[in-house]
């Protein structure tokens, strides 16, 4: 019987041993009690958040069931999950290795390709990146004008379907105007060239778009053929689908506006490096924007060294709604730092805590579902000791869509088998 | 006899000060900080000296004399910060031609008018390790400098009588350079290690030959002059610092049994990704780390990192550094140091040593900077709220006593547009790569680092 004890004992240690395991989740009715709870659309307040069947079911002062898991957050803060509105988490696993990225396939025009088909529920830096809190990450193809249809996913699940969040959007990259690089040696003629064809471009496309969208809807599909790319597009020409545009250069986004007005686009800005530029063009068109990574180098040598820090906030206080993205997939745990820097370079705490959180969810169309801590809401929140964007806060406790996920990744794993490494040094 | 020794005496006296004459100093009285020294805790209130490029002293209520006095009431005052790898200030990073180019230093290609400096200056960064790429096994020589911006002599900013380093590299990159690329040894990790075999023997025959020949045979015949030989045996003889672009834990083993075999004591290993899983052995080694707080999963020889690695480094004893490797990072090494709280929950002097004394000691400059004491250099960078917080904004950053970032005189001019032709400095999107690791080779569009 000992014996046999030992041998559990051993398989229940091996899992972590080797740096790789990390335990399964688990779900039930779970009361978080005496805690402070950012609820990010109410104010903070104190009190007991309870979770059944997967959503928030009641916040604040609530007789706690008997049948729940009670979690003491005494000195603990309650936050929404975080949600970064710009990623290719899930369809990238080793930056350099090709075969393993799946965010940009070969096309200029490839709207159908589609961002869920390639999400790696198993792909080792989810857990990395939600046990920082960030429970649910838009997933976008790259590369190209119109490279794919990105989707909303919750970094917890076992088939891409599981993981599914709301409703996709298609990604387009608007035709950048100008050099490509300091070793782009083209002549001003070219360059010009160049825009004024990518800008032909784009208009032909979308304009067969719309084209199609009407054959469809006059019963003429099936006369012109199988065209997955107008199939794909056509939503956005009626505005059924959001379409996500990349605009980085102040001219490009003023082009971006007058297009996005001019064919009537059911649009989010995304990158708008140079949003601090024209701020109060894109508040007037009443355009949402997706910007970051905050902790980036200013765009243009001589741009103020805290251009980028500063961006979020002057949109922000432009009357810009602004969510903040890390554009980034092995470190998108980063997201709370990016908001932080956004807060102390001017957009302040509350403000940048939105832009990854309510913000996020109702640029993306989930905000009743998501983005605060709200009775009804999905359960995507976490436990904190601390303020989150600060460094020294370590979250405690994390759930998604009800789930008390393990607080392990691969980084928490191999800290945990190499800190007091056995055998150590062989003299 | 005596005459003579006090000439030379008294010429040597002269070019030291002709030579440091040559570096601007200033004299600085920053007043009623909280003042982290680093070494000797942190004094709240209290006043710092900066007389001639140089803290003078340290405590309250000091005399300004002539020196501009900053007040610091309610400010962070710490150590300027130290970047132990950088490429900033550079107009080149890789001679990729082989798989050994000690003979050549960045030193040589040192541009003042990198708009980097500036925004490391921004960052509290007031010294850097200017390093060459990762290209070769053993790359070229490295140079630390002094963000000394606003100077436009390129000599001006190599930091006076610090060591000199050079830079060695495992793994992929000189595997992908060499081998993938041009079919020549190193295209594995075996290859790589016998490249260093190969050169250390080298240089201990080419080291024999001089000896021979400065020996007693008055007839021998002096051997051909090698810069790239005598740079190798400038190594053996410990008067280089080697730090080496390293990830795996395997090959960063392989480089230490090396060095054991030729008698070379000092190494710190860059990156070093995989450190955590021999922390014991470099420990018994005396090897250092310079590591990334976060960066992983790059490249395949990252992907079984933790961010965890300082933390577990630093409780095993090894010394440990935080670097940026990117003209992105270094604007924020207080905020990278302060990610070892979350990954490991080092202490506020344990983190910020990250990237100050440490550093200094990776460098072999910590007798003259990293830490705010009396007689060290004038390098100071003073922030807003405590550095390790996310709401901390450098206000003003010192080198020698001399202010090269100031927040609110941060007016244009001191920042330079380098393109005189340009009429507005352009925004560049994509492939613009940062200068990195792989620069200078056909690489360095593909992946960083």
């Amino acid at each position: 019987m000992i014996r046999l004890f030992i041998i559990a004992l051993f398989f229940c240690t091996s899992g972590n041993a080797i740096g790789q395991q990390i335990a399964k989740s688990v779900d039930g009715a779970f009361a978080l009690t005496n805690a402070t709870i950012e609820t990010v659309t109410g104010g903070t307040i104190k009190g007991t958040v309870l979770i059944r069947d997967g959503k928030i079911s009641a916040v604040g002062k609530v007789q706690i069931p008997s049948d729940a898991t009670t979690i003491d957050c005494s000195g603990l803060i309650v936050y929404p999950g975080m949600i970064d509105a710009g990623t290719t988490l899930g369809l990238q696993e080793v930056g350099s290795i090709s075969l393993t990225r799946d965010a940009n396939e070969v096309g200029d025009i490839t709207p159908h390709m589609q961002a869920l088909t390639a999400v790696n529920p198993n792909s080792v830096l989810i857990p990395v990146t939600r046990v920082s809190g960030v429970t649910t990450v838009l997933t976008k193809p790259t590369g190209g004008l119109f490279p794919g249809t990105a989707s909303i996913i919750n970094l917890h699940g076992y088939t891409p379907d599981q993981m599914h969040v709301g409703d996709n959007v298609i990604i387009m990259n608007y035709p950048s105007s100008g050099r490509r690089g300091r070793r782009d040696s083209r002549s001003e003629e070219d360059v010009k060239k160049a825009e004024v064809k990518a800008l032909k471009k784009l208009n032909d496309t979308w304009e067969e778009a719309v084209l199609y969208a009407r054959i469809d809807k006059e019963g003429g599909k099936n006369a012109i053929g199988y065209n997955p790319a107008m199939e794909a597009l056509a939503p956005a020409t009626s505005g059924d689908i959001v379409v996500h545009i990349e605009v980085n250069k102040k001219k490009d986004i003023l082009s971006a506006l007058g297009w996005i007005k001019k064919n009537n686009v059911n649009a989010v800005l995304t990158g708008v490096t140079e949003g601090w530029r024209v701020a109060d063009s894109i508040a007037a068109a009443g355009i949402p924007v997706i910007t970051g990574p905050v902790l980036s180098r200013p765009g243009r040598s001589s741009d103020r060294y805290d251009t980028a820090y500063k961006n979020a906030g002057v949109m922000s206080k432009a009357g810009v709604k602004v969510v903040i993205r890390t554009n980034n997939a092995e470190n998108v745990r980063n997201l709370p730092y990016n908001a932080g820097f956004a807060a102390a370079y001017g957009m302040g705490r509350e403000e940048a805590l939105k832009a990854v959180t309510i913000n996020a969810a109702e640029v993306l169309g989930v905000g009743n579902l998501l983005g605060s801590i709200e009775p009804g809401k999905m359960a995507n929140l976490f436990i904190a000791d601390g303020d989150i964007f600060e460094t020294k806060t370590q979250v405690k406790y994390l759930f998604i869509n009800g789930w008390q996920i393990p607080m392990e990744s691969r980084h928490t794993l191999l800290y945990d088998e190499f800190l007091n490494r056995e055998p150590g040094l062989r003299e | 006899m005596k005459i003579n020794r006090i000439t030379i005496s008294a010429l040597l006296l002269c070019a030291t000060f002709l030579y440091s004459a040559a570096q601007e100093t200033g004299s600085i009285l920053i007043k009623n900080g909280t003042v982290i020294t680093i070494t000797n805790g942190t004094l709240e209130n209290t006043d710092v000296l900066i007389e001639e490029g140089k803290i003078s002293q340290i405590g309250a209520n000091l005399d300004a004399g002539d020196a501009r006095v900053v007040d610091a009431e309610g400010m962070y005052v710490m150590p300027g910060i130290i970047d132990a790898h950088s490429h900033i200030g550079l107009e080149v990073v890789n001679e990729a031609s082989d798989p050994n180019t000690a003979m050549v230093a960045v030193g040589d290609a040192i541009n003042p008018l990198d708009v980097s400096i500036y925004r490391a200056l921004a960052g509290g960064v007031t010294t850097s390790h200017a390093m060459h790429g990762s290209a070769n096994a053993i790359g070229g020589q490295c140079q630390t400098i002094k963000h000394r911006w606003g100077d436009y002599n390129p000599n001006h900013y190599k930091m006076e009588g610090a060591p000199r380093t050079i830079k060695f590299a495992l793994g992929e990159n000189p595997m992908r350079v060499h081998g993938e690329n041009n079919g020549i040894i190193p295209k594995t990790r075996m290859g790589v290690e016998q490249v260093f075999r190969y050169y250390f023997s080298e240089a201990v025959k080419y080291q024999d030959k001089w000896e021979n020949y400065n020996g007693e045979n008055a007839n021998a015949v002096p051997p051909k002059y090698d810069l790239r030989l005598q740079t190798m045996v400038d190594i053996l003889n410990g008067d280089i610092l080697i730090h080496c672009h390293s990830y795996r834990a395997d090959e960063i083993m392989m480089l230490m049994n090396v060095l054991k075999d030729f008698g070379v004591e000092k190494i710190c290993f860059q990156h070093v990704n995989e450190g955590f899983k021999i922390a014991p052995e470099l420990a018994a080694f005396g090897a250092s780390a310079s590591v990334f707080a976060d960066w992983w999963d790059y490249k395949f020889e990252v992907y079984y990192s933790t961010a965890y690695n300082a933390a577990i480094l630093t409780k095993n004893g090894v010394t440990t550094s935080i670097n940026s490797d990117s003209g992105e990072l270094i604007r924020h090494l207080y905020h990278e140091a302060g990610k070892t709280q979350k990954y490991g929950g080092l202490s506020d002097d344990e983190a910020l040593a990250l990237i100050t004394i440490n550093p200094a000691k990776q460098l072999g400059i910590e007798e003259r900077v990293g830490s705010i004491e009396e007689g060290k250099d004038g390098d100071i960078a003073i922030f807003n709220h405590h550095p390790l917080s996310i709401y901390a904004i450098p206000q003003m950053t010192i080198v020698d006593g001399v202010v090269r970032f100031d927040i609110d005189g941060d007016a244009d001019d001191m920042r330079i547009s380098i393109d005189p032709e340009e009429k507005f400095p352009a925004l560049y999107e994509g492939s613009e790569a940062e200068v990195n690791c792989l620069q200078d080779t056909e690489f360095e569009q593909v992946h960083n680092h």
